[in-house]
């Protein structure tokens, strides 16, 4: 079942083109990587998709679960299901992270018309997903990624997508800033959280090293705003040793 | 004497900002005045959240060794100020937290004069204002420290937030040393909510204005943080900020 249908997306940011027709069809139970060099349009894509100011749709057309994504505030594609992993999380002094995810989980269940989580339930969910991530839960009662190492913070942010269970998560960078054993912990978060047939990934990288962990079914590459080539996880490899400029010329 | 009490104009430097029409209506405001003796300490709490005219001085004097903490939410008036002088002697140590919040046309101004009279005192300052609409929100305040006063350590954190491009924030710390080997810091930041936090809140789900209020009320709860009263305070600051947005 198709669960994102990208048709034809072109973006601007400060007016200058970014996205430039792009198509990409993402199905149920699929993890699909894209690659491309700097300046693709990678972020571009996450951060229209999950509805940044600033990020001004031109044409085409996203539709998520049967619905008109586009149409949506972000809050309401939040509770739609989507999930998207901020390269750089921003801080919030203040702000607990316990007392942040707590609304907006109860703010999205309240769109999707469930009973909110009492702050016991909520304690219970927290803890073990923070245990899944390794991540100290006496840092989830601190405020929102302040003072957490870059590694922490996309551990962090992995917590949240525990938490917040998504159907569809477009993880921009996650493996950004992470040493190898934060790698593979991630890594496993991933799978354990997302790896599911009613659950989708999309995983923007750079490099081949987070697929070592995350296998994908699809690698895409994004180059000048639109998917130039797609192949299966053998592509990722392909461009780790020749480059993009080889492979997607 | 008489002097003393004549009608202040927008030339007296503490009441630049001030709704001199208000004040009319009180003149002469009586202070109340509070005297902490040799290692004792005190506090207060000033909730001035009620509609109509609320001006208040302040007068607080504190002998060597003491203590006091004085925080003030200054929000529901039309026109509200809140007007605080600090003897400080010898080692004693002021601890002060006001959180303004104001729209439509209020006025709000919070105006301190901390005197560092005697050495090793500490004083610390943290104001915070959340404005919209027409509202003007004002932080006049003063550390002054006497020859002689060595190792002061006063601190001046001064805070606003702007909701609408209408709304003004007025911030005046001051220092005034005579002394040498004294630490003296004061901040000032005017600006508006962070759009790139509110985005992330909003992408895990925070509607727009739950999104705002909660990093409002981050904002605000800094001015109470380690307040005797702080639960009731920020719980009073916080009815404020939901009758505001």
């Amino acid at each position: 079942m198709t669960m994102l249908k990208i048709d034809n997306l072109s973006a601007t940011v400060a007016d200058k083109p970014i996205l430039k027709g792009l198509s990409l069809s993402v199905n149920a139970g699929e993890i699909h990587a894209i690659m491309g060099p700097n300046g693709a349009g990678k972020s571009t894509l996450g951060y229209t998709l999950g509805g940044r100011p600033g990020y001004e749709v031109t044409g085409g057309a996203v539709e998520f679960d049967g619905q008109d994504l586009l149409a949506l505030a972000p809050h309401e594609r939040a509770a739609a299901g989507l999930f998207l992993g901020f390269q750089y999380p921003v801080e919030i002094p203040g702000v607990s992270n316990v007392q942040f995810l707590r609304e907006a989980l109860n703010a999205q269940r309240g769109h999707r018309d469930e009973a909110p989580l009492s702050g016991a339930e909520f304690l219970k969910l927290a803890r073990e997903k923070a245990g899944m991530l390794k991540f100290d839960m006496e840092m989830l009662k601190r405020p929102v990624n302040v003072g957490f190492s870059g590694g922490e913070k996309k551990r962090a942010e992995m917590v949240q997508m525990g938490i917040l269970a998504p159907k569809l998560a477009i993880l921009d960078e996650t493996d950004s800033g992470l040493d190898i054993d934060a790698l593979r912990i991630v890594g496993d978060g991933i799978n354990a959280i997302m790896r599911h047939p009613d659950k989708a990934v999309i995983l923007i990288t750079h490099y081949q090293r987070l697929l070592d962990y995350v296998e994908p079914d699809f690698v895409h590459v994004l180059a000048g705003g639109r998917i130039v080539k797609t192949g299966g996880p053998e592509l990722a490899l392909q461009l780790e040793s020749e480059g993009y400029e080889a492979v997607a010329a | 004497m008489s002097a003393a009490l004549a009608l202040p104009t927008r030339h007296d430097e503490a009441y630049r900002y001030a709704d001199i029409a208000a004040l009319t209506t009180l003149w002469p405001v009586a202070p109340q005045t509070l005297r902490v003796a040799a290692g004792e300490s005190g506090s207060l709490s000033i909730v001035a959240a009620s509609a109509g005219i609320d001006v208040r001085e302040i007068a607080i004097v504190l002998e060597e060794g003491a203590r006091f903490d004085l925080r003030v939410l200054n929000a529901g008036a039309a026109y509200g100020r809140i007007g605080v002088t600090v003897d400080l002697g010898k080692g004693a140590q002021f601890d002060f937290g006001a959180a303004q919040l104001g729209s439509g046309e209020q006025t709000l101004e919070v105006v301190t004069l901390v005197n560092h009279f005697e050495p090793d005192a500490v004083s610390r300052q943290t104001v915070r204002s959340v404005l919209a609409g027409r509202a003007t929100g004002t932080y006049l305040g003063k550390v002054h420290v006497a020859r002689g006063a060595i190792g002061t350590d006063g601190s001046q954190s001064v805070r606003a937030m702007l909701l609408d491009r209408t709304a003004t924030a007025n911030a005046r710390p001051e220092l005034e040393i005579y002394a040498d080997d004294v630490k003296c810091a004061h901040g000032c930041a005017v600006g508006e909510l962070d759009a790139q936090g509110l985005f992330y809140l909003e992408s895990r789900g925070l509607a727009p204005a739950d999104a705002k209020k909660l990093m409002l009320q981050a904002f605000i709860a800094e001015a109470f943080i380690g307040a005797p009263g702080e639960e009731a305070l920020t719980e009073a600051a916080l009815n404020a900020l939901g009758a505001l947005l």
